[in-house]
């Protein structure tokens, strides 16, 4: 066990990434996906604080690009929400194989 | 070995532990729980690296907003107690595949790749603190360097998601539909 430094940090965050990623693949329940889309945006914030912390100390740029992903993510979450909730009430569910008519 | 790796590792075993659990648990109420362990880790990951502020935003909008919405649509949409239908095994083993691919793929490129390190340019850097203080500061200047604009940007955007959940979730009158075979 050595001292955690820039890469170690990037390989938690290239990890959760491809955990977002596998959950997004398998799961077929919105509110699930929408999980992993949480877990994949939060790898790239922690991506933008390391290289903010270790590569450009200098800057702030890499805490502003955080905060801006912080905002973004919570809108998406609140509209994809709303979404999820007037899927469920036209189709009473909200697995994604039983809305293949909102493709047409 | 000192207290700081500790931390390090402890946190590195909470966030991927809990969100591996997120992902692969049949318990949609308990993903969004685990969920919330592996926010609550990357938060503890902030703190870690003395980004003070970026912590408590994630603690209050992450933990505070987003996992709270999320329970509340589990509750509105799903039948408590009811675990969710099994996966076919071809889409999970296909699903994993991809992503350890995708992960030994980036893994090996980042492992070969010298990022520049503060430290080695210079003697001592210039470290700009991340205090709210300089985050406020610079969000706010129109001058160079300023993140005046994208920061207006982002509040048009909050108004846009605000004006769109409205419409999408207002129920509607019921005049289609149900009356119009009548007519």
């Amino acid at each position: 066990m050595e001292t955690p430094g820039l890469y170690h940090i990037l390989f938690i965050s290239t990890a959760l990434f491809f955990i977002g990623a596998y959950g997004f693949f398998t799961r077929r329940n919105l509110i699930t996906m929408l999980m992993s889309i949480e877990l994949i945006l939060n790898s790239v914030n922690l991506n933008f604080i390391a290289f903010n912390k270790y590569v450009w100390p200098a800057k702030l740029d890499g805490v502003f690009f955080t905060i801006f992903i912080i905002a973004i993510a919570a809108a998406e979450a609140a509209v994809a929400i709303a979404i999820i909730i007037n899927l469920y009430r036209s189709h009473k569910s909200i697995d994604v194989e039983k809305a293949e008519e909102m493709k047409y | 070995m000192t207290a700081s790796t500790i931390i390090f590792y402890l946190l590195a075993a909470i966030t991927l532990g809990s969100a591996l659990l997120a992902v692969t648990t049949r318990q949609i109420f308990r993903a969004a729980i685990f969920l919330l362990f592996t926010l609550i880790g990357i938060a503890g990951f902030y703190f870690w690296l003395h980004y003070e502020f970026i912590a408590a935003v994630q603690i209050v909008v992450y933990v505070g907003g987003i996992v709270v919405l999320i329970i509340f649509s589990i509750f509105l949409t799903q039948q408590s107690g009811e675990e969710l239908p099994k996966q076919r095994w071809s889409r999970t083993l296909f699903a994993a595949l991809a992503a350890f691919c995708g992960f030994a793929l980036i893994l090996t490129q980042l492992i070969n790749h010298p990022f520049p390190s503060a430290n080695a340019q210079a003697g001592s850097p210039i470290v700009t603190e991340a205090s709210v203080a300089n985050i406020g500061e610079q969000l706010l200047n129109i001058e160079q360097n300023g993140m005046a604009l994208p920061f207006e940007v982002i509040s048009i955007l909050l108004l846009a998601a605000m004006i769109g959940c409205i419409v999408i979730a207002m129920r509607q009158a019921p005049i289609d539909n149900e009356n119009k075979p009548a007519a």
